[in-house]
């Protein structure tokens, strides 16, 4: 007779009455990771509406638009945008994406609902420290928002804010949205930290009996590992924009060297370094690239591995690359500097590091291809975005072996070369992850399953719109096409070689691409109140421990009974078992008995 | 649904790389020896990558399109394979180091000797470019080979000197300061960049480098233009609302054409 299924019991959590307690101020993960994934859900759709203008300004510069003289009456004085406005769009859009998107729903969303439950624990281990780092973002969020409506405007530095253009007010329009900006960004630093701590202490601490550190999911290595890196990575951004706060305000010089004459005024500072700010910001920057793609590689190695019926191939060579990866993660920052001024010589250190990084990313792309080998694929729709993340993933990636050679970089550096690799490989495929998360755990989170055929046209749209918006900004790279433009015709070369219907495709295509995610955002709406319900509790007929449970938990997850864990997280086709996956929590035999 | 998803797989992974190479939107001319051999390390890196990234391709449709249809037998239970592991990680990261070694001695050409500001060569032409909001200052040194001391207090845009030089000082008074970089056609030229405001960035395609302009700093950048024409210099680090026209023509001409144009210059100036 096979063992049966056992459990821990612990104690329970009361379930909060008020609403206020249980929707808004909540203390329960999986609220707060709704939350997140909310927030990265509006913040989603701002940053693509920006991305949408600047397309649209690229191709047609002089073309009124009425609502625009009425949302931005100085950014768009007549409706028609201003160079600076453009400026103000391309920081906005760069800053939204990257910190409100990319760094919330992978793991603030996703990490936070999943991670508990997938560790078997009741919540996370400091669940009023989890509500404020969500409510901080959320602060930073609504800080940074402001921006667009203080005297001035948004500010037009970049999402990189590279001083003395970010610093001082004579170089640009002299408003209070920089700083609006650098305190948008110290807050979400601190509810970073904040957050990263918790998942840490979770991850180590939290872990039912027999989950030991090498049964854990590969999602739960992505969450934790990020967890470490943004622990690391935001305290020295948050140092660099006080430092740039008090640049602006208090005269002080930390970015500011002596003798600047800006429109014909001598500026009266001295001692400081524009390059130091750059060394501060991609000493977080680079990382960040990790923080918002380890999560992504998590869910799709769980979801290749899920719809392929097969383990993971190679679960320790994963582990230990996403270990490489965040440990080299932090010496290679110099490779977005190689032009920056700063001593050539420390470029080969740079570019063999950043070099040897591409080689964990290529065991991760090669397991993944391993993962589906000899499988039985079900190709519902979160295994076809997994697939589309691959396929991203390694066209986005395998730029970087141009740009990492500063010799090429030289030539990349700056133009839409660097714009198309960035958004590929960490904008695009971390996004495509998200798809595939939300698609796949959406039953578990509201019950209810998405619509599959809207979600498929969703994926196709998406899969040849990215490709059409991303693939000819390579081409405007190698013409030499420098980014951030705000106007086309600056530079006459680029004319002559027919840059401007490159940019024509790329705004057609980026109109179908935005449409398609309008699409996914009627199925997601719609298909939390009327999606139809999954036959189980386990539709995909996954092995994690949050399909054991009912859709959606309860409060307290595993309402006092958290099972032990018997085995890895992707028995899947074990030989001499009666059905394909055996789930975390069962016994030896377990399949064989039913 | 399998064959649909594999063949679109490689037909984007070809949409993308065949116009790469067959596409009318290649690299400008090269026109200096350090630009064609930065060229060649692009070619060499775009072939190894091109395959690294068709086979990626290729292996991850096929891989839908075999195991993705209606199979009667089970999955395989494979757990991984260190031999595959090892095959890709020691494949890798060979290939990865080896371009970067590959392309170092490109790079220590158009750096490294400039960063040295090896004297030897007295034949170089040295010339100073220098990024202001929204134009680019060329200042040559004049008959005496010296460019003149700065003071940021002496600048004045309206009697011709953007730059602050001391005119009283004797290395200054000869110095020209002109909007554009004419360059002898074959000679060596140092350029010496700096800001006088914000980040900007010397780039001209033709040559393949690239450099930031930092206020504080001086920038240097060594090449030898090989063939006459005109091109442009494109700002290329944001510098604010006028970026993207912030531009110059370098010109590179016959070295006679090249002097009479600096004396005609010199004496526009007086």
């Amino acid at each position: 007779m096979p063992e049966a299924i056992t459990y821990t019991e612990v104690e329970r959590h009361a379930e909060p009455k008020s609403f206020v307690g249980r929707w808004i101020f909540s203390t329960d993960h999986k609220v707060i990771g709704i939350q997140y994934l909310l927030l990265a859900i509006v913040a989603a759709f701002v940053g693509m509406a920006l991305s949408m203008l600047m397309r649209i300004r690229l191709v047609w510069p002089d073309r009124p638009y009425a609502f625009l003289e009425t949302l931005f009456p100085t950014g768009a004085p007549d409706g028609v945008m201003t160079p600076e406005f453009y400026l103000a769009l391309l920081t906005m859009h760069g800053t939204i994406m990257v910190f409100m998107v990319l760094t919330t729903a992978p793991q603030g969303g996703f990490g936070n609902y999943f991670l508990p439950i997938q560790i078997g624990a009741a919540d996370m281990a400091f669940p009023r420290l989890n509500m404020l780092a969500f409510w901080l973002t959320f602060l930073s969020f609504m800080t940074l928002m402001a921006a667009f409506f203080v005297t001035g405007g948004a500010p037009g530095s970049g999402w990189t804010a590279y001083p003395p253009l970010s610093a001082l007010r004579e170089a640009t329009s002299a408003g209070n949205g920089q700083d609006l900006w650098i305190a948008s960004i110290a807050i979400f630093c601190l509810a970073s930290v904040l957050s990263a701590i918790n998942f840490i202490v979770t991850t180590l601490e939290m872990r039912t009996q027999g989950m030991t550190l090498m049964r854990m999911p590969l999602t739960v290595w992505g969450w934790f590992t990020t967890a470490v890196i943004g622990l690391l990575a935001f305290g020295v951004l948050l140092a660099g924009g006080i430092l740039l706060l008090m640049d602006r305000n208090l005269d002080t010089s930390f970015f500011i060297p002596a003798g600047l004459v800006v429109s014909d005024r001598l500026i009266d500072r001295a001692g400081g370094s524009p390059i130091l700010w750059q060394h501060l910001f991609w000493f977080f920057g680079h990382p960040e690239v990790y923080i918002a793609i380890l999560p992504g590689m998590g869910i799709i190695s769980h979801v290749l591995a899920t719809f392929s019926r097969k383990p993971v191939f190679g679960y320790r060579a994963m582990i230990y690359a996403m270990g490489a990866i965040a440990g080299l993660g932090f010496v290679v920052w110099g490779h977005h500097m190689f032009v920056s001024g700063m001593s050539p010589y420390s470029a080969m250190t740079f570019s063999i590091l950043t070099m040897a990084i591409g080689v964990p990313s290529a065991i991760k792309t090669f397991n993944w291809i391993g993962t589906m080998w000899g499988g039985r694929l079900r190709l519902d729709s979160p295994m076809l975005y997994a697939i589309g993340f691959v396929s991203i993933f390694v066209a986005g990636g395998i730029t970087g072996l141009f740009l990492g050679q500063p010799a090429l970089d030289m030539y990349f550096h700056d133009t839409y070369f660097v714009v198309a690799h960035f958004h590929l490989i960490m904008g695009v495929a971390a996004v495509m992850a998200m798809f595939a998360g939300l698609v796949y755990w959406f039953p578990k989170m509201f019950g209810r399953m998405m619509n599959e055929p809207l979600n498929k046209l969703h994926f196709w749209l998406t899969m040849f719109g990215v490709y059409g918006v991303f693939g000819p900004m390579h081409f405007l790279g190698t013409l030499g096409h420098p980014r951030r433009y705000a106007e086309i015709s600056g530079v006459d070369y680029l004319a002559e070689r027919g840059s401007a219907e490159l940019h024509y495709f790329i705004t057609i295509a980026s109109m179908i691409l935005v449409t398609a995610q309008l699409l996914f955002l009627v199925n997601f709406l719609w298909s939390l109140f009327a999606g139809k319900k999954p036959q189980s509790d386990n539709p995909w007929e996954s092995t994690s421990l949050e399909w054991t449970l009912p859709s959606p938990p309860p409060h307290d997850n595993f309402a006092g009974r958290i099972p032990v864990v018997r085995r890895g997280p992707y028995d899947y086709s074990v030989p001499g078992s009666a059905k394909d996956f055996l789930m975390q929590h069962e016994p030896d035999g377990a399949g064989a008995a039913e | 649904m399998a064959f649909i998803v594999a063949v679109a797989i490689w037909l984007l992974a070809l949409a993308l790389l065949l116009p790469a190479w067959f596409g009318p939107w290649g690299f400008p001319e090269a026109i200096t020896p350090l630009a064609r051999q930065i060229d060649s390390r692009m070619t060499l890196t775009f072939v190894l990558s091109g395959a690294i990234f068709l086979l990626s391709q290729f292996a991850l449709g096929y891989a839908v399109l075999r195991f993705g249809r209606k199979r009667k037998e089970a999955a395989t239970y494979i757990e991984g394979s260190a031999r595959w592991e090892m095959l890709w990680t020691a494949g890798g990261a060979a290939i990865f180091i080896g371009l970067s070694l590959a392309s170092y001695s490109a790079w220590a050409e158009a750096r490294f000797d400039a960063e040295r500001h090896s004297a030897g060569d007295a034949d170089r032409l040295i010339v100073e470019v220098v990024g202001q909001q929204f134009v680019w200052n060329i200042r040559y040194t004049g008959p005496d080979g010296d460019f003149g001391p700065t003071d940021p207090k002496l600048i004045d845009d309206s009697m011709g000197n953007a730059l602050g030089v001391d005119r009283t000082h004797p290395m200054g008074e000869d110095d020209l300061i002109v909007p554009r970089l004419a360059l002898p056609v074959g000679r060596e030229v140092e350029i010496v960049l700096k800001s006088k405001d914000v980040l900007h960035n010397f780039f001209v395609p033709e040559l393949r480098i690239k450099l930031d302009a930092v206020p504080g700093l001086e920038g240097r950048l060594r090449f030898t233009p090989d063939k006459k024409g005109t091109y442009e210099i494109a700002c290329s680090e944001l510098c604010g609302l006028g970026h993207y026209r912030m531009r110059a023509f370098m010109e590179v001409m016959e070295p006679a054409a090249f002097e009479t144009w600096l004396s005609e210059q010199a004496q526009y100036v007086q």
